[in-house]
């Protein structure tokens, strides 16, 4: 559950938070292809500690840091994996570049997963649903997202009621055979599943008592706007893009390997 | 000037054989303050949905019988288009909040509406002004108390200016502190705003000083109509097994041993005068 | 009996809900807590089955420590019902929906069919035996709830705001329920806000506020000062308050009671006559 830390939006003030949601979307899109880019291990560490200072900036490092804790079976399965292989594969002697490309394997994993982890930290749901009317998704898909985000901690909190609810009847969820645990949630879904659909529904009452759909062209009471900050943000991560692509291309990467730790 | 018109309205739901309303008959004028209550299960809330276009556009079924609101036949008119003229508060609070924030709830309806923004903000503020929530304009739905829910729920409807609001036993889920804010501020928007306000409610004791008429429904008919104290202290209402409040009931037992004060009486206000007077003036 | 001792709770939020309460309640007794909404008198009645565990202090249901036992343990003896019966309703018939607790509390087959019948009579919804439990009004659904707790007969019986969204017949049908189920050797006890309902049963008051407990004694004492009603947030009863504003009239002030109220009015205002004729 710590993963999901680093997807739940803080409400704080920064630079970052203030950046327009669509920006940062691209922010992430484009440290996320970077990784891909780069198996180097001396890119990829640079990219994973370049985004020490934006998490900082954000003011988000705690959540972040938990994240990346929660996150660490994940890489260290990643890291053995490929250290294994790269072991076999050597007649069953560890070389520094075995233990390199692990590491950078797992440097990579980190940071395609922590590249939205800003994005998401740092942006709200409502403006989330913003950004997506504004680059005009549908309304009805962006309402849907929306209404579904404000009633995930309802529903949390009554599938938590339903369980104590059936425990208090003696239904005992730890007990019993695999086959008997799942079964034993029956009692919780569907009391959940009926009353989120009794939920829709009153919900669908209470749009139309709102004028849901009475025009076609709706409007909104907010605006995202493009700032001087957005344009700046954009046009560096348009000129690391062409660098790096150049890069690739046509320059060599120092060969950075990790020397085997002497035992 | 009557506002709403129902009219010999029967009404049989999707599935059912039987009719659940039977020829409803009630007026309300423009500026009324109307209480609707009645046993469970006498077709209150199905009535309301009749007035807001719910029935028959949402619910299906059967309708005869005429339904008009602010001129406007129910039938033939579109709930978005009713929707500006008459506004609907639901019983739960939880599932009339769309939105992540209050002010974005307040604005939903006008959004619907296509209002220019400039207006919106005028309107939003003026609704959140008057329901006193201007201090939660940013908090989330969630973090709200079940009274700040069915105050933003109210300011809502506010914002798209109807004439008639429809409040469908709003404080089921609140304790009767907040009940009783949450009527004042109902009286308060009536006569302030000239506001038409129909409200469904059990809890006869919190409200009967604040409403000029009681309508009593059960099986699906109108059975009485009228003026707080002449509907609180007949015997059939006391017959349909409604929670007549426990002064009105002492009034009605200290007039049946002839003890008859000045005034009749449907506040503890009126009952402590009442008693004053009838000291001072033996 | 329950016995609580200087209980405090927090809830992950952060939120204090309970703080250093202690109350003991007895066998047979029939008791109202009450309070507003945010008070902690959910918190507190989840303490008694073991649902939450208290933070500081103990808790003893005929002296097992609720830390001691299972939820499941304790919920044999203490029955509680919640205030939606909409988040435990998920059987296919009414039959099935009262024997789920009866199962899993190890009851034989040929007993849990006696009890489900029982308590099918005692909440007058034979009838819906066969029937899907969502197909029932509100209010049957609440009976419904209120039968499969009672079905494995627990000792005591706690409930969650029984009366709302409920009109005055069915409240009425609830009190004279209430009054029964005690009046048969159980523990009842009612968490609510409905102060015209608690005078009415005249129970043991307990009244709380921020997690604390700040008076309890008979209703009747409870429901008619003004000094605790204000500091609990709680609205007095109507004939409460009337008596209040009566009081320079010489009359009582602890009167919650329709006829209580009527003989002392009618004997107020014959003495005043008398006194004219003097």
């Amino acid at each position: 559950m710590k993963v999901f830390e680093g997807l739940k939006f803080k409400r704080v003030s920064s630079p970052i938070h203030r950046l327009d949601p669509r920006t940062k979307f691209i922010v992430s899109c484009v440290i996320f292809a970077q990784a891909f880019l780069f198996t180097e291990f001396l890119y990829l560490i640079i990219l994973f500690v370049a985004q020490i200072p934006l998490v900082l900036l954000a003011r988000v490092h705690k959540q972040w840091t938990r994240s990346l804790r929660g996150s660490l079976i994940l890489t260290l399965l990643i890291f053995f994996t490929n250290l294994i292989v790269g072991v076999v594969s050597n007649d069953f002697q560890l070389t520094s570049d075995a233990l390199t490309y692990s590491t950078s394997m797992s440097l990579r994993f980190v940071v395609l997963m922590t590249s939205f982890s800003i994005f998401f930290l740092t942006t709200s749901p409502d403006d989330l649903g913003l950004a997506l009317e504004q680059s005009h998704v549908p309304y009805e898909f962006c309402f849907a997202f929306t209404t579904a985000v404000r009633f995930v901690p309802v529903l949390a909190r009554e599938a938590q009621t339903i369980m104590d609810a059936q425990k208090s009847r003696g239904l005992e969820l730890e007990k019993g055979g695999f086959m008997k645990r799942i079964r034993n949630y029956v009692p919780i879904l569907i009391p959940l599943i009926v009353s989120s659909i009794r939920r829709s529904l009153e919900l669908a009452e209470a749009m139309e008592t709102r004028a849901f759909g009475a025009k076609k062209r709706r409007t909104s009471l907010y605006a995202l706007k493009i700032t001087r900050e957005d344009i700046l943000t954009l046009i560096l991560c348009l000129v690391l893009l062409i660098t790096t692509v150049y890069v690739r291309l046509y320059i060599p990467i120092p060969e950075v390997t990790i020397p085997i730790p002497r035992l | 000037m009557p506002i709403i018109e129902v009219k010999d309205l029967f009404y049989t739901y999707p599935n059912f054989t039987e009719p659940f309303l039977k020829g409803v008959n009630l007026t309300i004028d423009k500026g009324d303050l109307v209480l609707l209550t009645g046993p469970s299960g006498c077709g209150k809330t199905t009535l309301c949905r009749c007035l807001v276009g719910l029935i028959p556009h949402f619910y299906g079924g059967e309708v005869s019988g005429e339904v008009v609101v602010s001129s406007l036949p129910v039938k033939e008119h579109a709930i978005s288009e009713l929707a500006q003229h008459v506004g609907f508060v639901f019983q739960n609070p939880e599932n009339q909040l769309f939105a992540l924030s209050v002010e974005k709830d307040v604005a939903f309806g006008l959004e619907n509406l296509g209002m220019p923004r400039d207006e919106m903000r005028k309107n939003v503020d003026w609704a959140m002004d008057l329901m006193g929530i201007g201090n939660l304009r940013e908090s989330a739905p969630f973090e709200l108390s079940g009274g700040q829910q069915q105050r933003v729920a109210i300011a809502s409807v506010l914002a798209m200016k109807p004439e008639v609001m429809i409040l469908d036993e709003p404080t089921s889920f609140l304790d009767p502190v907040t009940a009783r804010k949450l009527f004042e501020i109902v009286r308060s928007l009536n006569r302030a705003l000239d506001l038409t306000v129909v409200l469904v409610e059990h809890r006869l004791s919190l409200l009967s000083s604040y409403v000029s008429r009681i309508v009593v429904m059960d099986e699906g008919r109108v059975k009485m109509d009228g003026a707080p104290i002449d509907v609180l202290t007949s015997k059939e209402t006391r017959s349909l097994g409604i929670g007549v409040p426990k002064i009105m009931q002492l009034y009605q037992t200290l007039v049946e041993n002839d003890i008859q004060l000045e005034k009749p009486v449907i506040s503890i206000d009126d009952f402590v005068e009442g008693i004053r007077s009838l000291l001072k003036n033996d | 009996m329950i016995e609580v001792e200087n209980v405090s709770f927090t809830y992950p939020s952060g939120v204090e809900a309970l703080r250093e309460i202690s109350i003991t309640i007895g066998d047979g007794e029939f008791v109202a807590i009450m309070g507003e909404n945010g008070a902690g008198k959910t918190t507190l009645i989840k303490q008694l089955n073991g649902i939450l565990k208290p933070e500081k202090g103990n808790v003893y249901i005929d002296g097992v420590n609720t830390k001691e036992a299972s939820v499941a343990e304790l919920s044999r003896n203490v029955g509680l019902v919640f205030q939606n019966p909409d988040h435990q309703l998920f059987s296919e018939t009414v039959e099935e929906e009262i024997a789920f607790g009866l199962r899993n509390f190890g009851f034989p087959e040929e007993e849990i069919s006696k009890q489900v019948d029982w308590a099918l009579n005692l909440l007058d919804i034979a009838r819906y035996k066969k029937t899907s439990p969502f197909l029932l009004s509100g209010g049957e659904r609440k009976r419904v709830a209120l039968a499969t707790v009672l079905a494995w007969n627990p000792k005591i019986i706690v409930i969650d705001e029984p009366t709302i969204g409920q009109d005055y017949t069915q409240k009425e049908k609830l009190r004279r329920f209430f009054n029964e189920l005690n009046t048969q050797g159980r523990t009842v006890i009612i968490v609510t806000h409905d102060v015209e309902f608690v005078a009415d049963c005249s129970p043991r008051v307990v009244l709380m506020y921020q997690g604390q407990i700040i008076s309890e004694g008979r209703a009747k004492t409870i429901l008619t000062s003004q000094e605790v009603a204000s500091k609990a947030s709680i609205l007095l009863p109507q004939i409460s308050e009337l008596f209040h504003q009566l009081g320079d009239l010489g009359l009582p002030r602890d009167v919650i009671d329709v006829s209580e109220a009527k003989e002392l009015i009618e004997d107020l205002v014959k003495r005043s006559k008398h006194h004219e004729s003097l």
